[in-house]
């Protein structure tokens, strides 16, 4: 017998889902409403909600005194160039893991989250003076080694996972049809696996994207990607909210849209495996 | 054309022996079956011969040729598994195809190929299907599709009935068999049920812990099994065994007999007891009686005998059904 709900309790339930849904939303469209005031408006007690002289000017502004397009191409570069190479790695690790593991596997695994439990401000000034002897401070070679460095183990982790769901039967079948190694890659596992490589892409483009320590601290113009960019207006000539607001959103649209229209793939990836 | 001879195979993981030491000769055409209970090692042999584990021991040659060494792809043997192991994503078509389109195959010579192995296994409606819209019966042939394409030297399966139910399972095992006589390719079949073993076999592999207890023809298992093992495990319902005194007087240290090879008696016979439970299933009668220091001794009799529960009963084995085994097991 299906449990029964009331409708009290679906109300009630209802109002707290939206109020904590709202409440992690609210600054997310806050700043996209400073975004849209003058300097004066941004800060006026009490504050204007809706009510307000829309402007474009901060925009404008942004755009000429630091140039988003850059940044916005820097952030592309680094966040898709390190997910590439984070696959290219990631695919045979975990492939062999999956398919042929050995007593270490799991050790392996284990191993390779661990680093990502270290604090990266530990290992911030060893690898900013490996940087400035390799010359690579202020690249984007540099920036996407760092972020397929720090990404590397969630991307195996989740591809491992999703190797595991695919019936070890069905490769060895494809090796009794006669398929090579490659054939075996190309017509039976990937297809099998691009539901699981696609959101391990998505979501670690996400990551790479948003990622702020290492950007901020190993670039400064040349390579700044959106990250420094909204950082770039937080303080040298005080705080300019609406100026802010309007780099903050011009920096988290590209990848709000994004996850927007992938949100079912993600989910879908995130739980895969989960429920069978 | 597919003969297979397995000389001295012996396989370990880590540092478990599975297969100690096998040595067998498949001749080419013949149809035989590994029975065994589960662990006993008959899917690792099978996966030794496909080539989808590596021997830690010994040589495989297919058709005259030292194959231990070459790759699955390169043995030209066609598997059926258990869990059918279609690709998800294609047709039933494309199932089919596949083999051939690995071997190069040209577009006409695959079609035609899809086409016979689809009608030879009524499939011919169902082509454009994925695999989750078939039922597990129609999964199984498309398995057996996938195999047959591309000609191989010999089939192998891996229990391939044991997801299907029981009618399904029936009919299945008429359709490989006849399959065999249609294509006369030597098939190499894995199973724990005695019964497919006995209807489909020319010929059936015994083993137990890694080891062959026996190989020979299902009738030559039946009527001269060589040690205590394969008596037991070949026959429905199992074989009777009588140690101690009983067997003793009769110059062994086990007897075996078969429950149908009992004639019961309301009035003389060997050994009296009582009946337990008597079941009625109208074209056999099976009791299972108790007889004081012998134990439980089971009696299959032809048609509805008037047999019931604590009734006494005596039985007497059939002229020259008796089987003797030594303290080791082994037929006297």
């Amino acid at each position: 017998m299906a449990r029964t709900i009331s409708t009290r309790r679906k109300v009630i339930v209802s109002a707290i889902a939206w109020l904590i849904g709202l409440t992690l939303f609210f600054p997310i469209l806050w700043t996209f409403l400073t975004s849209f005031k003058t300097e004066g408006t941004a800060i006026a007690m009490p504050p204007r909600f809706l009510f307000f002289d829309w402007t474009l000017e901060n925009y404008q502004t942004v755009q000429t005194r630091s140039n988003y397009f850059r940044h916005f191409s820097n952030s592309v570069i680094t966040a898709v160039g390190s997910t590439i190479i984070g696959l290219i790695i990631a695919i045979p690790a975990a492939w062999a893991m999956a398919f042929s593991p050995t007593k270490r596997t799991k050790d392996v695994l284990l191993w390779m989250l661990s680093t990502k439990m270290l604090p990266a401000v530990g290992v911030l000034v060893p690898i900013y003076l490996i940087f400035r002897d390799l010359r690579l401070l202020d690249t984007h070679i540099g920036l996407i080694i760092v972020l397929t460095m720090i990404n590397l183990p969630i991307i195996v982790w989740m591809l491992y996972t999703y190797f595991k769901e695919i019936p070890v039967d069905i490769l060895e079948a494809s090796r009794m049809d006669g398929a090579s190694l490659r054939q075996e890659i190309i017509y039976v596992l990937t297809p099998m696996a691009i539901p699981g490589i696609a959101s391990t892409m998505l979501l670690n483009i996400i990551l790479a994207w948003n990622e702020a320590f290492w950007t901020l601290n190993l670039t400064t113009t040349r390579a700044a990607p959106l990250t420094a960019f909204i950082a770039s207006y937080s303080s040298p000539e005080g705080l300019f909210w609406a100026k802010l607001s309007a780099a903050s959103t011009l920096a988290i649209a590209p990848i709000l849209i994004m996850g927007w229209f992938s949100q079912k793939q993600l989910v879908r990836g995130l739980t895969f495996g989960a429920v069978k | 054309m597919g003969s297979i001879s397995l000389q001295n195979v012996s396989k370990n993981f880590g540092g478990v022996t599975v297969i100690p030491d096998i040595s067998l000769e498949i001749e080419d055409g013949q149809f035989v079956v590994f029975v065994g209970p589960s662990g006993c090692g008959k899917s690792t042999l099978l996966r030794l011969i496909a080539g989808l584990e590596d021997v830690s021991g010994g040589v495989i040659q297919i058709d005259g040729q030292d194959m231990t060494r070459t790759a699955p792809a390169q043995r030209k043997l066609s598997m059926v598994f258990q869990s059918y192991a279609l690709y998800p994503h294609m047709s039933v078509r494309g199932n089919i195809a596949f083999p051939l389109k690995m071997e190069g195959a040209d577009k006409e010579t695959i079609d035609k190929a899809v086409n016979n192995a689809a009608s030879i296994l009524n499939l011919t409606d169902y082509l454009d299907r994925k695999p989750r819209q078939l039922s597990g019966g129609q999964r199984q042939r498309v398995a057996i599709g996938r195999a047959i394409v591309r000609q191989p030297k010999a089939f192998l399966f891996d229990e391939p009935l044991s997801n299907l139910d029981a009618a399904l399972r029936v009919n299945m095992r008429l359709e490989i068999s006849e399959l065999h006589k249609k294509l006369k390719t030597t098939m190499v079949y894995v199973t724990h049920d005695q019964v497919e073993a006995m209807t489909m076999a020319d010929k059936i592999v015994v083993l137990n812990a890694g080891n062959i207890e026996q190989y020979g023809t299902p009738l030559e298992l039946y009527t001269k099994p060589a040690n205590r093992f394969v008596a037991g495990f070949i026959g429905s319902p199992r074989m009777n065994f009588i140690e101690g005194d009983e067997a003793k007087k009769m110059g062994a240290h086990t007897v075996g007999v078969r429950p149908e090879h009992l004639s019961p008696s309301k009035t003389e016979g060997l050994w009296a007891g009582t009946v337990g439970v008597a079941e009625h299933l109208g074209s056999d009668t099976f009791l299972y009686v108790h007889v004081d220091d012998v134990g439980q001794i089971t009696v299959r009799a032809s048609g509805d005998v008037a047999f019931h529960s604590g009734e006494t009963v005596y039985m007497t084995p059939m002229d020259g059904r008796l089987y003797k085994f030594d303290a080791q097991g082994q037929a006297i």
